[in-house]
């Protein structure tokens, strides 16, 4: 069975309903572990080592954010400057995080309809992840599609209760050794056959 | 005149006062006033002061006593010995050098050589008084000029107890022991066979040092512990009076007792507070000395020859000089500061008073050399200011050297200096976080026990009461950048920050303060920061206690920077409001009244409702409404 980290980061989780939703129906899994950036860091000082070593003890990491201004907010963005050390997660002699995988849970106002070519933010959530994907390549890790909430604003209460069910699907496909091959080139992890309602 | 004390501290006193701030006024060096005062209330000009001028000159030694206690204070060993160097080298070539050629010169006059070799050695030594008054006053201290200076004089200081050691073995033999010139009361020096005075001197240097650290210090700090400022007065000058004491009876010169005593306490705590205490005094004590040397230019002894003695001083003038250019010019010294050197150190000091008259009392020296050689010492003291002032006004501007633009890094690091006052749990929060950074503080402290701790721990932490100009200025303030009040008495901070208001603007201040009631007071004084050490502490210790609620860290953090803002904000705005109460009843109550209105302020604003970031509420609330 895999061990996971959601790495979280959410300025104001307390007033965020959908990843409070979320968060409430996965974060006590077994084996999973839930790590609030914002809460165990309310003044940007990551504990680096703290971090590293958090990071060896799972096999599966989630970044989880909401999508603010197409990528991360501040925090997690801290996190990846700090924590991914030159010859720790990269470089000649950085191989700490080889074969793990990783992808980003994400959660945004719009809608899928607009983040294509046609769409007012003319780019799709692939192509804006591109810095997250070529992040996980550079440290040799295997880089997953999202997993994505879409459309927050407009989001009714039942469809954000089949999206909490579904996350939870998710996380024990994850545990379970879900293959990269089982992927079949989607673009959202949320449209695997294994996760169709 | 008349034989009234007062009268005669009057004439001195007037005499100071009016020919010093003529001088001044002038643009020229306080020496130089003193020395003119001298002669004009002197028995040739007014005749205030009669034959007693020697008795004078006596008593007004121990201005030079305590100035040479003071250079010993700032000779801290380790300095000592990373000036090694110069002070061997430079002081050695100096000393040296105009030995032998004011020997030769001597010889040459038709002197016998024990005459002419004492007379070289009261020759070779310069006025330490005159000069280092003069380079304080201008603020030369930290130039190459400055050190080297230092450096020589020093030498000069410390080669005084051998000449001392070495003249008795010059005597002749027969008139040793009993002296017929010598006036005063048998010393202890003259009642010893030959060879034991070279010991005794020896034995005496040894028991400064051995008291100063076994006794002196602990008699220091158990003073310090009483708290009461006079006491500490009293012992400074009782350590200054006690060694000049055993030296005089010992028979050697309370100058360099002074001077071996200052060395001894340069690395205690109390180095500053004592260099403070005894500054005022010492000044005064040295304007008398110089009066005296000014009163007792016998004009006389002038008239009778004057043309052997205006030679003889322009020669030994001309001599010194030389000998200090070259010296400089071997140490490689800039022009202007080669030239500084050669026209302040090119008198006859203090010392060859005290050399002198300790020869004639050993019958080397004849009443006529004696009285010729003193003349001419007091001529050549009175001329350096103004030799001094002639190579400012015409030399020095047409050389045009000009300070060297690139100062090696520690002088960068000294003008960055920060003075933090008071080292208590705030102070010392500061001062070790500074010291982690690499940043080092001067820490001034008024707690002996405290001060005594720190400085076994390795930091640099002086004794005493900060609110004195003299020893903020002894702390270095002419050269600090910031100074830190972190004491929590408002009365001193505000002491503090009026003296540095007046003297020295460039500084700035940061000032603790206890509460919001201190704080008005300082902004309406016009400081601007200040810290309320209640202020930070009860936010904290509010965080976390809404983070044990529930609440989320990131989020109070924000409220906490928003609160302090805010709350700064008010703290200006409610400084320049005026206080209806003052009544010291009414106090407690007048202050519920205020802090109940900030907390209807408080929620009625809305502080912790204030941040609306990250929040999707409202963006779904429009889009909904559409």
């Amino acid at each position: 069975m895999k061990k996971i980290l959601i790495l979280f980061s959410h300025p104001k989780f307390e007033k965020s309903r959908v990843n409070l939703s979320l968060i409430n129906h996965i974060k006590y899994k077994e084996n999973v572990t839930f790590h609030d950036l914002y809460e165990q860091y309310p003044d940007f000082h990551i504990d680096v080592n703290a971090e590293k070593e958090l990071l060896n003890k799972h096999d599966v990491i989630i970044w989880h954010h909401p999508f603010y201004w197409y990528s991360c907010p501040p925090l997690m963005k801290q996190w990846i400057d700090m924590v991914l050390e030159f010859n720790w997660a990269y470089g000649p002699k950085g191989n700490a995080l080889q074969n793990k995988i990783c992808l980003n849970t994400i959660t945004t106002g719009g809608t899928k309809e607009v983040y294509c070519s046609e769409g007012y933010n003319s780019f799709t959530i692939k192509q804006f992840l591109r810095p997250f994907e070529q992040t996980a390549i550079l440290c040799g890790m295997e880089y997953f599609p999202p997993f994505a909430v879409m459309g927050t604003h407009n989001l009714s209460d039942e469809v954000l209760e089949d999206y909490t069910i579904n996350y939870g699907k998710f996380i024990d496909l994850l545990q379970d050794g879900l293959d990269i091959n089982d992927l079949e080139n989607k673009s959202f992890l949320n449209d695997i056959p294994q996760l169709k309602l | 005149m008349t034989g009234s004390i007062l009268f005669e501290a009057i004439v001195f006193l007037a005499g100071a006062i009016l020919c010093v701030s003529i001088a001044k006024r002038l643009g020229l060096s306080s020496v130089i006033g003193y020395l003119l005062a001298g002669v004009l209330i002197g028995p040739y000009v007014l005749g205030f002061i009669g034959e007693e001028g020697q008795d004078i000159l006596h008593f007004a030694e121990f201005g030079v006593v305590m100035m040479l206690f003071l250079i010993g204070l700032e000779i801290e060993p380790k300095n000592f010995w990373n000036m090694r160097k110069t002070i061997l080298g430079m002081g050695g070539l100096q000393v040296g050098g105009t030995m032998l050629l004011s020997y030769l010169l001597f010889i040459g006059l038709g002197f016998d050589w024990k005459v002419s070799l004492v007379i070289s050695m009261a020759v070779a030594l310069s006025s330490t008084a005159i000069a280092m008054q003069t380079i304080k006053e201008k603020g030369l201290m930290d130039t190459t000029f400055g050190t080297s200076s230092f450096s020589i004089l020093l030498f000069q200081d410390i080669i005084v107890i051998f000449m001392l050691g070495f003249i008795p073995l010059l005597a002749n033999s027969e008139s040793a022991t009993t002296s017929k010139n010598h006036g005063d009361q048998a010393t202890l020096l003259e009642s010893l066979p030959m060879g034991f005075q070279t010991l005794a001197i020896i034995l005496s240097v040894v028991l400064i040092i051995v008291a100063g650290k076994y006794l002196i210090v602990p008699m220091l700090r158990k003073v310090a512990k009483t708290d009461v400022r006079e006491l500490l007065i009293a012992a400074a000058l009782l350590i200054v009076f006690g060694i000049s004491f055993l030296m005089e009876y010992v028979g050697i010169s309370p100058a360099l007792g002074a001077f071996l005593g200052g060395v001894v306490l340069s690395n205690s705590e109390f180095k500053h507070e004592l260099e403070s205490t005894l500054e005022p005094f010492k000044n005064l004590l040295l304007g008398l000395f110089f009066m005296a040397v000014g009163a007792s230019i016998n004009f006389i002894v002038i008239a009778k020859n004057p043309l052997t003695i205006g030679g003889v001083l322009i020669t030994i003038i001309v001599l010194k000089a030389l000998v200090l250019y070259i010296t400089g010019a071997i140490f490689k010294l800039k022009l202007d500061q080669k030239l500084l050197l050669t026209f302040s150190l090119a008198q006859i000091g203090e010392f060859a008073f005290v050399l002198l008259s300790f020869a004639f009392g050993l019958n080397i020296l004849s009443q006529d050399e004696m009285d010729m050689l003193l003349v001419i010492t007091a001529l050549s003291m009175s001329l350096t200011p103004i030799i001094g002032i002639v190579n400012e006004r015409f030399i020095l501007p047409k050389i045009g050297t000009k300070e060297s633009v690139k100062r090696p890094m520690d002088h960068i690091a000294k003008s960055q200096k920060i003075i933090l006052v008071g080292f208590g749990h705030f102070g010392s929060t500061i001062g070790r976080f500074l010291r982690s950074h690499g940043v080092e503080a001067t820490i001034l402290d008024h707690d002996s026990n405290r001060v005594d701790f720190l400085r076994k721990m390795g930091f640099e932490v002086y004794y005493g009461d900060a609110t004195r100009l003299d020893l903020l200025e002894s702390a270095g303030i002419a050269e600090a950048k910031i100074i830190i009040c972190a004491t929590n008495k408002i009365g001193v901070s505000k002491a503090i920050s009026k003296i540095v208001k007046e003297k020295y603007p460039h500084v700035e201040l940061m000032i603790r303060t206890k509460n919001r009631y201190d704080a008005y007071e300082l902004l309406n004084l016009g400081h601007e920061n200040i810290y309320r050490e209640s202020l930070d502490t009860s936010l904290v210790l509010a965080k976390d206690v809404l983070s044990k609620m529930g609440f989320r860290k990131y989020t109070l953090n924000r409220q906490v920077q928003n609160f302090k803002k805010y709350d700064e904000e008010s703290l200006r705005r409610l400084a320049s409001e005026p206080k209806r109460e003052e009544d010291y009843i009414f106090k407690a109550r007048q202050e519920l009244a205020q802090q109940e209105k900030f907390l209807n302020e408080d929620f009625k604003r809305g502080v912790v409702d204030y941040d609306h970031h990250w929040d999707s509420e409202q963006i779904r609330k429009i889009l909904n409404k559409k």
